[in-house]
């Protein structure tokens, strides 16, 4: 990775025969045409597979919560594979309070142009924890923090889990649960409240790179701040 | 808008205890016409508001006819606060910095229905009306205005700039919010006024 990069353009890896791109018409539901990778996972990964369907044309692929760094990393390694995207972390709570928390992983190889969608359920009776992807994919970055602010989900590994949409002294909890009441917990004045108890310069920390790069440039008082060692959630 | 004609506030009152002399009205009048005639207005735009004010600032609508051509991108320079589009909390401490960063005399204008109420953003980001963080002047309705509600919101307050009195005390009183709860109005008021109605009432959706 260090060694620069070479350009990928789109369908290199399938050689001089790679077939224009077409948009795709009358694509069933359920169904039609798998992703060559499915198969692949299955060969490679036989245990921690759970499950492969293509719903509206692109393969879903259902892993094993612990395994799915191990795959993810196969993805993006191998060379008949080269995941070299990662378009989308998400996740999804079904209105079934039965069902699991659903991780998702979207998954694109440029070289191949195939789209990949990778899932993975989470028990509601565990902690919601997983592997992060921050190692193999650099833009899980923010990703997984949007997903740990709005779910609740912690990823395991990242280097900077904190809140990114909502501010960090939020307390009401995961505005994306099921359980949680659209207008939040607290009533208008409490949230009032608090929010305008917030200092906003303190929302910059040494972790923005944009700070560290204009800290000579900052005021005082900040810098003094700043210096020592103040972050951003306390 | 136009079909009501507009209330005359600037009756008359005849009370010679408290009437002021000559040199003092026409002076009074002298510097609000100066004042009205040049506010300048710190834009506020988080949202697709702050397009239609755009275009309000642009020649076709022409905002500097109404002396407010010069946008003052720094709150120490700035005459008016328009905030134009919806206030999420985590933006509600920056917009009442810079309320308090504006010097006095300074007014406010609640550009569209996010601003003045939260509009259909019912949730628990948003802050259902800036009047429960700043004081409001004038309220423009719509989603979003016009280029020309934004104008007539601007003359109503050009209206109310032009019979301010000097001898009137409470206009430039910076109002200081409460220390405990840093809040203007009293957090009965703001539950009271952000209380859903209509339809809203039934989109809960809590506990499914």
């Amino acid at each position: 990775m260090s060694d620069g990069f070479e350009i990928q353009y789109p369908g290199n890896a399938l050689g001089n025969a790679a077939p224009a791109p077409v948009t795709p018409r009358d694509v069933p539901n359920r169904g039609g045409d798998q992703n060559p990778s499915g198969a692949a996972l299955r060969q490679q990964f036989a245990d921690a597979i759970e499950r492969v369907d293509v719903v509206w044309g692109v393969t879903n692929v259902y892993v094993r919560p612990d395994r799915v760094l191990d795959i993810v990393r196969w993805l993006h390694d191998d060379s008949s594979q080269r995941y070299d995207y990662l378009s989308d972390v998400t996740a999804v709570e079904y209105r079934d309070l039965e069902a699991p928390i659903e991780v998702v992983w979207h998954l694109r190889s440029l070289p191949f142009r195939r789209e990949l969608r990778l899932k993975a359920q989470l028990p509601k009776n565990k902690p919601l924890e997983i592997a992060s992807v921050w190692s193999i994919y650099k833009c899980a970055d923010w990703l997984e923090r949007e997903c740990f602010d709005m779910f609740g989900i912690r990823f395991i590994g990242h280097p900077d889990l904190r809140r990114i949409l909502m501010w960090e002294q939020y307390r009401e909890g995961f505005p994306l649960r099921k359980d949680f009441p659209l207008r939040g917990r607290f009533s208008r004045a409490e949230q009032l409240r608090q929010a305008l108890a917030a200092n906003p310069e303190a929302r910059y920390s040494m972790e923005e790179l944009s700070i560290a790069d204009a800290f000579e440039d900052l005021p005082t008082d900040m810098r003094k701040r700043l210096k020592g060692g103040e972050r951003t959630g306390e | 808008m136009g079909l009501t004609p507009r209330p005359e506030h600037r009756v008359v009152e005849y009370n010679p205890s408290s009437q002021e002399g000559w040199v003092a009205t026409k002076l009074d009048f002298l510097v609000n016409w100066g004042r009205a005639n040049s506010l300048w207005p710190m834009p506020f735009g988080t949202a697709c508001c702050a397009i239609e004010f755009m275009a309000t600032a642009a020649s076709r609508f022409d905002l500097a006819r109404f002396g407010m051509e010069r946008m003052s991108f720094s709150p120490r320079q700035a005459d008016v606060l328009i905030c134009a589009g919806r206030v999420p909390f985590k933006l509600a401490p920056v917009i009442r910095r810079i309320w308090q960063q504006m010097p006095q005399p300074k007014w406010a204008i609640a550009m569209g229905a996010c601003a003045s109420s939260g509009n259909i953003f019912d949730n628990y980001a948003v802050v259902q009306g800036i009047d429960t963080i700043i004081p409001v002047d004038v309220y423009v309705p719509g989603c979003p205005p016009r280029p020309e509600g934004l104008m007539y919101g601007i003359m109503l307050l050009q209206e109310k700039v032009k019979s301010e009195r000097m001898n009137d005390k409470t206009i430039r009183a910076e109002m200081e919010p409460d220390p405990k709860s840093k809040l203007y109005i009293p957090p009965p008021v703001i539950d009271e006024l952000s209380e859903p109605f209509g339809n809203s009432v039934h989109q809960t959706r809590s506990g499914l």
